[in-house]
């Protein structure tokens, strides 16, 4: 095991986040904030509780995801993709590295940035209402497998990636959608029925209803079901790049 | 002699159908510096792509110090440096991190003395903060072969080390890699400038169309493929060569006032002083002489014109 290469490329990505530290904190700060003024304070005072869960701290776990989605997403494509762009993948693949310590690496840095942006977002969340958390162990846990999942996402897609357009195609055609359709802003139970039942085959409903009955005890799917969809989600993203590094998909020839 | 890179029937056929390489077998010497000289497009940068990792061989076998490429890829990998022909370079890194990272990624433990050394032999201690976007051209080479050396490899690859840099610097660089040598590294570089070649090398490759032609002593292969050349001013005009010296390759300029014998230096059967006795005797009036040697220029010229 490299245990040094792992380190390094560990290191280096999460530079990257401290010399852009004022960007990486402001934004998630400035957005939430915004969030919750507009659907917290303005609309959510005149919206009745949903499930017994007043709608600003409803809104928590959602949009708790919302970033960590999109962020782990583009933070994973973004650090593999941009060596791939420049050139420097020519020393990664002439390195003693193997493909998990390559992984280990990327999505390591990409998954704990994420974790720190959701920290962040839970504390500002704080300022604004009173939040208490049922289950921190599972809140956490399902924190980390979704930041580990998502950051496994993006790292296929920067592989995948050959120019900026494919890098930005899918969290922007596919994740905001599944985001904002995935119950974020409110319970799927609102829903007509039958849009109930397509929202099943949403993902992220699975991700949101898991973290947000950790924090209210509150769900739309059971936790059991959730849980297991995140592993699926793994399970299926550790098999794509595992295949990919072994045939040198987009990597080599 | 002791090898150290072993190259079995070594071939890479692209997904798109291309040939790049075809059945490539070199023995490569520890500590030498071969340079592989071959037009653009030839597969130079092929074959150092594949007994780096870069890219995977579709036949054939490579072993570095008795380890296989593929099987033993870590020992294989931590014992060569590579220094590629882009300056492909994370711009917004700065020298010292860049190295730093490169020391790690080939799984060695940090140590700062030897990188500092290592940047003081390179000119480059000075700008070891600087970001690599405000550096030089030159000086990005320099960063690129710092890299390679960060992790005290045994083995240097250089793809094209002095393309599109200026004269100064390609002689620095061609002090540094015998340097290099003498510290025991073994290099193989590649090029197409031949005056590289002919000024650092010690044995030469020549490849062409994604075949290894051949592989000699630089001194050998100017010997046995080098011709030379004997002119012989005349101090007066003659119209055709005298009949006794039309067994041998002379030729006569337009203008009549000056004969060329050509012939290879190695031949046993040329004794050049028969045949410059033969041209006294032949009534010609001999006003000076001289002897030229063809460069590896010409033999390499010589050499893919043959293969074409």
């Amino acid at each position: 095991m490299n245990l040094n290469a792992i380190k390094v490329i560990y290191f280096n990505e999460m530079m990257r986040f401290w010399k852009t530290l004022f960007q990486s904190i402001a934004s998630p700060v400035i957005s939430t904030a915004l969030y919750f003024v507009v659907f917290g304070s303005a609309i959510g005072s005149r919206m009745e509780n949903i499930e017994g869960v007043s709608y600003g701290l409803f809104i928590v776990p959602g949009l708790t995801m919302l970033s960590v989605l999109t962020q782990s997403i583009s933070n994973a494509s973004f650090g593999i993709f941009f060596p791939k762009f420049t050139g420097t993948i020519y020393e990664l693949l002439s390195a003693p590295v193997s493909f998990y310590e390559t992984l280990i690496g990327y999505v390591g840095a990409a998954a704990t940035k994420s974790l720190i942006l959701a920290t962040i977002i839970l504390v500002t969340a704080n300022l604004f209402v009173d939040l208490n958390i049922a289950h921190p162990f599972w809140m956490l846990s399902f924190l980390v497998l979704t930041c580990v999942a998502f950051s496994l996402f993006g790292f296929i897609i920067g592989l995948w990636a050959d120019n900026f357009e494919k890098l930005q195609i899918i969290p922007l055609l596919i994740i905001t959608p599944l985001v904002f359709l995935g119950g974020s802003f409110y319970s799927i139970s609102m829903l007509p029925e039958l849009w109930q039942k397509v929202t099943l085959f949403n993902p992220v409903l699975y991700l949101v209803s898991g973290f947000r009955w950790s924090f209210f005890e509150v769900s739309d799917v059971s936790v059991g079901i959730s849980l297991s969809m995140i592993f699926l989600f793994l399970a299926i993203c550790i098999a794509i790049v595992a295949w990919m590094f072994r045939t040198g998909y987009k990597l080599k020839q | 002699m002791d090898s150290i890179i072993s190259i079995k029937g070594l071939s890479k056929t692209y997904n798109s159908g291309f040939e790049a390489l075809k059945t490539v077998d070199l023995e490569i010497n520890r500590g030498e510096i071969l340079a592989l000289l071959g037009p653009n497009g030839a597969g130079k940068t092929t074959l150092i792509s594949a007994i780096c990792g870069i890219i995977s061989p579709s036949s054939g076998s490579v072993t570095v110090d008795g380890y296989d490429i593929i099987k033993d890829f870590r020992k294989t990998r931590s014992m060569i440096g590579l220094v590629p022909q882009e300056l492909t370079l994370g711009a917004f890194d700065t020298v010292w991190s860049t190295v730093r990272f490169s020391r790690g990624l080939f799984g060695s433990k940090r140590d700062d003395a030897y990188l500092e050394q290592l940047l003081k032999d390179l000119s480059l201690f000075d700008k070891k903060d600087s970001e690599i976007r405000a550096l030089s051209g030159g000086m990005k080479r320099r960063v690129l072969i710092a890299k390679a050396l960060s992790h005290e490899p045994k083995v240097l690859f250089l793809d094209e080390p002095t393309a599109g840099v200026d004269v100064e610097l390609r002689k620095d660089m061609w002090k540094i890699v015998h340097k290099l040598s003498l510290q025991g590294v073994t290099i193989i570089l590649t090029t197409h400038y031949i005056e590289e070649a002919e000024e650092i090398a010690e044995r030469v490759g020549v490849i062409s169309n994604g075949e290894l032609l051949l592989v000699e002593k630089k001194d050998e292969l100017m010997e046995s493929l080098g011709k030379k050349q004997l002119l012989i001013d005349l101090k007066e005009p003659v119209k055709k060569i005298p009949s006794s010296l039309e067994k041998y390759n002379i030729e006569l300029s337009d203008d009549g006032l000056q004969i060329s014998y050509t012939y290879v230096v190695k031949d046993e059967e040329v004794d050049v002083s028969v045949v410059l006795h033969e041209i006294t005797n032949s009534g010609l009036l001999l006003k000076d002489l001289k002897v030229e040697q063809s460069s590896l220029e010409d033999i390499f010229v010589g050499l893919v014109k043959e293969e074409s």
